[in-house]
């Protein structure tokens, strides 16, 4: 029985840490049918109805709809400026770049309560009304940090031989960005680009305080839970789950694909 | 777009007076140089001796302080390095990962505006036998296919110049010979100038038609493999190429074309040609293996040191090796072949050495003869 446990034991942690983190997934999934009327809290039967009219609540889709538009505004700008500051900082010395480099950490380590709260009172000050464009400007800002530490870490484990070999080989320092650098930097640009875009889909707090009366979905969840949060976020929620496990899956698969291609060729 | 300026018309490469600093170190210090176009010449020093520095700065890769670089006629120093008609094999080849092999040796032809690679690209790489690797990436290669693409990727550029990095550094003993071997047939068969950084003596002397021995920025000494070794101008050079025992001497008087040397009370001749030194006082400079090892009394020929006792004795195969401890307290190390030339000898014998005139150098008595060595450790 001792054998057995000591031979056993990683399997079974490994078994409770999963259920641990999958068990709220699949609670949202399971209620995203049941059959709940207005309040989405005790089971009451199964159905589909939730999953063919996911836009059945009212302003679920109209909430969706501007978190989507945010977190793809938000992650443009954010990526494009975040990725010019960390090539400055990864790859020039200038007076004050170990000075930005601290500040840039600077949003990630604030409370979000109060960078909300000042932004919003800047926004004020500034006599401009929050709404859907403060909402973009909040979050690029704190998206802004994530991107740079995601791209300075891979511009940092690339070669600056290989800047020197494209040189070498008669590109152009423009040629050598874009034959060399960009392409070998693109995986980090990409992995920030979808952390900007989660961060800003996420986010409550610096939503709530800058995007005046514009709903988004996190804050449409956060005031329907008052009086029971409708089964059509669930199925909302459980739909990105899934589409996100589809995009992972189908990744491996095409790049073990490509690896046995490889190999049996030759 | 990067123009090609045709290789044919360019001659040697000239670097009048260049120096380079990084802050108050001075890498490369007023180096004067003409590398002759088509052959094959070696910079050859200890870590931090400039070498590398200087290939760096014909790459245009990094800018002279101050001087000149020129390439025939025409004034390179001011020249971008991707207009520059050279190429470079980086130390650890520095292939970009994120294209096939196919890709990499096209890089530099696509980047001049050449619309028809497949021809030069498929010849380059059959020429160094990797034609079946054209597909894949650079990382599912072995180190040594590896080179051979660093080395197809520059050369089918044509260029005048093709610099190699210490292209075998990273190579294992057995397959940096063989490399060796097949980066001089290639340059035979290409005909481009090559000029090869290495802190490897033996691996310069193997395929450099001309070597220059780097230190501290500067050349000590410039000439053929052979003649840096037979008739080397200072303890650097002697030490850093092969072994040397180095007695110390004065010079007693000069005939003709031989001078004479009191060797520690002994009189020997030294061609005064092989005297590069003007001094009195000389370091007497006789390579292990010219010396030969007799009983007392034996009949020799050419210089002669008497009063040798042997302190050790190892054999290695094809040569036993020999201390032997001189009057003047003063270890001597002769290497004899193993043919029966060399009597038997055992530890405790009173030995005679000769050698040939001819195989003797004489630098300045204040040369450090322990100048090199540390180079000759490190490796």
């Amino acid at each position: 029985m001792t054998r057995w446990l000591s031979k056993n034991l990683i399997r079974i942690y490994a078994a409770l840490a999963f259920i641990y983190l999958f068990i709220p997934v699949a609670y949202t999934m399971a209620f995203s049918f049941n059959d709940s009327g207005k309040r989405n809290l005790i089971w009451q039967g199964f159905t589909f109805k939730n999953w063919l009219n996911p836009c059945g609540a009212p302003e679920v889709c109209t909430a969706l709809g501007n978190s989507i538009k945010i977190g793809f505004l938000a992650t443009l700008f954010s990526t494009i400026l975040g990725t010019m500051i960390a090539f400055a900082l990864g790859r020039y010395s200038f007076r004050g770049r170990n000075t930005t480099n601290l500040l840039i950490f600077l949003p990630m380590a604030t409370p979000e309560i109060v960078l909300g709260a000042s932004l919003l009172a800047m926004f004020l000050n500034l006599g401009i009304n929050p709404g859907f464009w403060t909402t973009v400007i909040a979050h690029v800002m704190f998206c802004i940090s994530f991107v740079v530490v995601t791209v300075k870490a891979r511009i940092a484990s690339l070669d600056p031989k290989l800047e020197e070999a494209a040189r070498d080989l008669y590109a152009t320092e423009w040629q050598t960005f874009r034959r060399v650098t960009l392409p070998l930097v693109a995986p980090g640009i990409a992995a920030a680009a979808l952390l900007a875009f989660s961060l800003s889909f996420d986010d409550f707090i610096i939503t709530n305080f800058n995007s005046g009366t514009v709903n988004t979905f996190p804050k449409f969840v956060w005031v329907s839970s008052a009086r029971g949060v409708p089964a059509q976020a669930n199925v909302i929620g459980s739909a990105m789950f899934l589409i996100a496990l589809a995009i992972v899956i189908s990744a491996q698969i095409y790049s073990s694909a490509k690896a046995r291609r490889l190999q049996k060729k030759h | 777009m990067a123009n090609h300026p045709d290789a044919a018309k360019t001659g040697d490469l000239k670097l009048s007076s260049i120096t380079k600093s990084f802050g108050d170190f001075l890498a490369v210090d007023d180096l004067d140089l003409v590398i002759p176009k088509g052959s094959f010449f070696a910079l050859l020093g200890p870590s931090g001796c400039g070498k590398t520095t200087t290939l760096r700065m014909i790459a245009g890769l990094e800018e002279p302080t101050s001087g000149k670089i020129y390439l025939g006629d025409t004034d390179l120093t001011d020249t971008k390095s991707y207009r520059r008609p050279v190429n470079t094999v980086f130390q650890n080849y520095a292939l970009f990962p994120h294209l096939t092999i196919f890709e990499n040796v096209a890089f530099g032809l696509r980047r001049r505006g050449i619309k028809e690679v497949k021809e030069s690209v498929e010849k380059v790489l059959a020429l160094v036998e990797l034609a079946h690797l054209r597909d894949r990436k650079p990382t599912q290669l072995s180190g040594g296919q590896q080179q051979r693409i660093a080395v197809a990727r520059a050369i089918v550029n044509r260029p005048a110049l093709l610099l190699l990095d210490e292209p075998l550094g990273a190579l294992d003993l057995k397959l940096r010979r063989q490399m060796q071997i097949e980066l001089k047939w290639i340059q035979t068969e290409v005909g481009i100038t090559f000029v090869h950084v290495t802190h490897d003596q033996e691996e310069a002397m193997t395929m450099a038609d001309t070597i220059a021995v780097m230190n501290e920025g500067r050349i000590e000494q410039l000439g053929s493999p052979a003649d840096l070794y037979e008739n080397p101008k200072t303890a650097f050079v002697a030490n850093f190429l092969g072994q040397s025992n180095f007695i110390k001497g004065t010079v007693e008087s000069t005939s003709g074309a031989d001078q004479f040397v009191n060797l520690q009370g002994t009189r020997i001749a030294i061609p005064a040609a092989r005297n590069s030194s003007t001094h009195k006082s000389l370091l007497v400079g006789i390579r292990p293996e010219k010396f030969r090892i007799h009983n007392v009394g034996d009949a020799t020929t050419g210089n002669k040191l008497e009063g040798g006792v042997v302190t050790d004795i190892s054999f290695v195969g094809v040569s036993t090796q020999y201390q032997v401890e001189m009057p003047w307290k003063q270890e001597l190390m002769i290497f004899e072949q193993n043919d029966g030339g060399a009597p038997n000898l055992r530890k405790g014998d009173a030995v005679t050495l000769s050698w040939e005139p001819h195989f003797t150098f004489a630098l300045d008595g204040d040369e450090d003869v322990k100048s090199g060595l540390a180079g000759v450790d490190g490796e």
